[in-house]
Parts: structure tokens; sequence; C-alpha cells
């Protein structure tokens, strides 16, 4: 067997799995964007990531589709979370094509009474949500309760997110 | 010899106008002993508000002794009637597979309530309603689960499933009206004798509002190539296949909580405790009031309008034109009751 035909199969696997994991230059797989339970404090995640394509975003988010897919989103993945086994929390990550992209979207939302931490490149902290974005990434946790111990959670659930978009 | 889609198909036709028969003889807006369509006799459209200031007292989630009073007082002003069931009997007719279509798009955060669908399903089994012929339902399982709903197809039980269940999926025959070229879920078109719209009051980033019309986004297995154009005229254009237009009875909003700006999803920002319950059998007038709420709201926060946010609801005029007449948008034309 000639060292062409050995090495073959390798790149062949290599390939299908770059392939079925959607993974491309500069893009972070999606499980590794979501940090694990326990890894950050109080924090439990679900097993299960979805992950939309743009053609598939609507089945997500209906009509505010539109507006993620003019701003040029790549994909969407999202999981559920637990904060002290009692409070459900969903995070999104968007991955833009572009830093522009993440900004346009930030940007359209009114940011009423927000608090604006030190996080990504720009960040708005609510009572029961954290969205911030980190070049070509729109990170948003939306809690379904409140509790008083909440914002600081999500803040470090953030830093967590944050680093993992920077590898 | 009859294929087997063919007969499917004569089927489907056939139920389609005994659907439209039954919707012509006794629709919709309550008068003695049955529900009549919005405007008939020249009566003005009903939209009843009941709300409660108290419905969430410290917690993070209804009272459902509170939702249940509440839903009686709705019911019950918009059929003016003393007796907390005897309106339902209006609306479904002993034997029929009943639909509760709600909204589960946002998670739990806002989604229609399973409180309210359980005091809904409450009356409905008072009314003579077996449990295993109340489906409540929307596009998925999982939306489903996530907003609290348990699933079930115990035919013996209220059930809760998705279109995307094995057992269900979208009705093999196209149906059109103007933009909508769609096929409808199985639970609408062949499951379920009748609908009971349940909702949830929003804003829309595409649409402006979503209340009662915008809710069939949910019946359909193409709902994002009607999104074009703020939804409009997609929103009307869906709203008048016959399936919808025969079997939707009445509307059952959930404005418990409500959202002025980021919907259709949860950004609880933008989210606020309306109380209420709204109800109507008119989906123009209720889409109407549900923007005028929406709109006070906007105001209230330093919000321009929808207009001039580039999200304007006019898919509400135009499901009022001569070409729809799907109900009325003129205020003069609407009985808001607040209770």
């Amino acid at each position: 067997m000639t060292r062409m035909h050995r090495t073959t199969p390798l790149v062949l696997l290599i390939v299908a799995v770059c392939l079925t994991s959607g993974c491309r230059k500069g893009a972070t797989p999606a499980a590794n964007l979501f940090p694990a339970s326990s890894e950050v404090a109080g924090w439990t995640r679900a097993p299960e990531i979805r992950t939309f394509a743009p053609g598939q975003l609507s089945d997500y988010i209906d009509g505010d589709a539109e507006k993620y897919l003019k701003a040029g989103v790549k994909s969407t993945s999202t999981a559920d979370y637990k904060y002290k086994d009692k409070i459900q929390v969903v995070v999104d990550v968007y991955t833009m094509s572009a830093p522009e992209g993440a900004k346009a979207i930030f940007d359209s939302e009114p940011a009423m009474e927000a608090q604006t931490p030190a996080l990504g490149d720009a960040s708005r902290l609510y009572s029961q949500s954290l969205i911030f974005r980190k070049g070509p990434y729109l990170v948003r946790i939306v809690a379904y309760e409140e509790s008083l111990q909440l914002p600081q959670a999500m803040l470090e659930l953030g830093h967590a997110m944050e680093k993992r978009l920077s590898r | 010899m009859t294929n087997a889609s063919e007969k499917t198909r004569r089927d489907f036709l056939k139920e389609c106008a005994i659907g439209a028969l039954v919707a012509g003889a006794a629709p919709l807006s309550f008068a003695d002993d049955k529900v009549l369509p919005p405007g008939a006799n020249g009566a003005k459209s009903r939209v009843v508000i009941a709300r409660d200031q108290s419905l969430y007292g410290a917690s993070s989630t209804p009272d459902s002794a509170r939702v249940l009073k509440l839903l009686d007082q709705a019911i019950q002003n918009l059929a003016e009637s003393s007796d907390p069931v005897a309106p339902w009997k209006k609306i479904v007719r002993p034997g029929e597979v009943v639909g509760l279509k709600v909204n589960t798009i946002a998670g739990p955060g806002l989604s229609t309530h399973p409180i309210l669908v359980e005091a809904i399903c409450e009356r409905l089994k008072q009314a003579g309603v077996k449990p295993g012929n109340i489906v409540v339902w929307d596009r998925y399982n999982w939306e489903l689960e996530r907003a609290g709903y348990t699933l079930s197809n115990d035919p013996n039980r209220v059930r809760f499933i998705g279109t995307d269940s094995k057992e269900v999926g979208y009705d093999e025959n196209v149906l059109t009206y103007g933009v909508a070229r769609t096929r409808l879920s199985n639970l609408l078109t062949r499951t379920c004798d009748c609908m009971i719209n349940v909702p949830i009051l929003k804003n829309h980033s595409g649409a402006g509002v979503t209340l009662a019309m915008k809710n069939m986004y949910g019946v359909n297995n193409n709902p994002d190539s009607l999104h074009p154009n703020n939804c409009c005229p997609g929103v009307a254009d869906l709203n008048m296949l016959a399936p919808i237009r025969n079997k939707f009875r009445i509307i059952v909003g959930d404005a418990m909580t409500a959202c002025f700006e980021g919907g259709p999803g949860y950004r609880p920002q933008y989210a606020w405790k309306y109380n209420g319950i709204m109800v109507a059998t008119d989906p123009v007038a209720i889409d109407h009031t549900a923007w005028q709420i929406i709109e006070k709201k906007r105001a209230e926060r330093g919000l321009q309008t929808l207009t001039a946010a580039g999200t304007p609801p006019n898919y509400i005029a135009v499901a009022a034109d001569a070409q729809h007449r799907l109900g009325t948008n003129d205020p003069n034309r609407i009985a808001l009751v607040e209770v």
C-alpha cells in the first residue's frame, strides 16, 4: 500500500468528523461553547445542545429569525441550564459571520435600565437576563424566575462562556 | 377503484364542507343557545378583558384559583351568562373533539400558561366534554414540554401533543389563499372538530403584535414563508383557510404576562404583568385591542410606536378588509368590556 493510500482513510475520517460536527475554520463546535455542569458554581447544564442552521432558525425563534438572518447568522446553539437546581435558564449563542452582525443585533435592542458590566465587547445585565457580544458571537442568558443572587450568577456564567469563545 | 390518497382528499374536502355548514349555522358571538359570527346581526364585536392585580401575589406563577375565577369572569361577561359552565356548552357541542391551540414558542416565561389551560379544561369537562376529547397542541413536543406541559396521548386523559409527533404530521392537502400556500396540522384538519385559540399577548419583531391571528403560524408547515413584509398579508391570508375559519370558535388570550418589545421570544426586561385574560369571538377585534395595549405600554416605557419602529401590525386592517372580512378593526364596532 502506498503512503497516499494509507493516509486516505484518515483524511476522509477527519473530513467526515468536521462535516458532522459543524467544524469550520474559526468556528467553535457547539458543545464547546457551553460550560459543563458544575464548571461554574451553582449551574447545571442539561445534556442536550440544539443547533439550528440559518434555514431552520425560524423553527426556534419564529419571526425573530429574519432579523438574525439579515445580520448574517451562521448558526444558533441553545442549551438549558438550572441555577441551584431550581431556576430554569436558557442560554443561546448566535454565531454571526462577522462581529458587525453581533453588534447590529445588540444595538437593535433598547437598553432600558440595564447595567453594563465588563464582559465581552459589550454587555447588558438585567435582573433576569444577560446579553453580551464577543467578536462574531452574541450570547443571551435568560432566566424564567427572579432571585437576588441571579444577576451575579449569570455574570459568572457569562465570564465562563467568554473564556470559551476566546479559545 | 379509489386509491387511498384520493379517498383521503375527498374525506378532507367533505370535512371542510361540513365545517363550513356548521360554522354558518352556529358560529361565533353569543346568542340564545349558540355563538354567532363576528358582526352578525349588526352587533358590535365584544372583547372582554378581565384583570386581577393580585393574580401572581408574591409568586412567579399565577394563582390557579384566581385564574379560574378570572376565566369565568371573562367568559361570563362575553356570553352575558350568570353561570360559568353554560357558555362552554354553547361553544362546544356534545361528542366533539376540542383542540386548544396554545403558543409555546417562548418557553415558560412567555408561553400560554398551563394553569390557564387547566382552567379551560376544567370548564370543558364540566360542560360534558370527555377528557380524551380535549387535545392541547402546538407545533413541537419539545416546545410544549419546555413551556411546562407534560406530553400525553392517552385517549382517556386530556391529550398534550405536538404536530411533530410521529402519529400526527401535516395534512397532505396544500391549501391556498393569497400568499398562503400551505399544509395544516392534522390535529386541526382531522383530529379536532372545533378549536379554542389560546394565544399569548406579545410584541413580535416582524408582525408588531401577536395574539389571535398570528398564533395560526403554529398550525401550518411553512410559517417562515409568511413572515415577509411584517407578516402582511400573510397572517390575514392564512386565517382565510377553511379549516381555520370554520373550526376556531373562540379566543381565550393569555395576557397574564405580556411583552411590549423583543417578542416573540422571552426577554424578561421587556415583559410585564398585565394580569389579564382576554376573550372574544372576533379575532380581528381582539388583535386590534391587543395592539392598543402594547402601544400604551411602549409609550409608558418611552419606546416609539410600532409603526415608527418599522413593525406596523398592518395585517390587522387587511384581515378586516372587504376581501377578508375576518372581523372588525373599527373601534366604533368593538364593544370593549373591562372587568
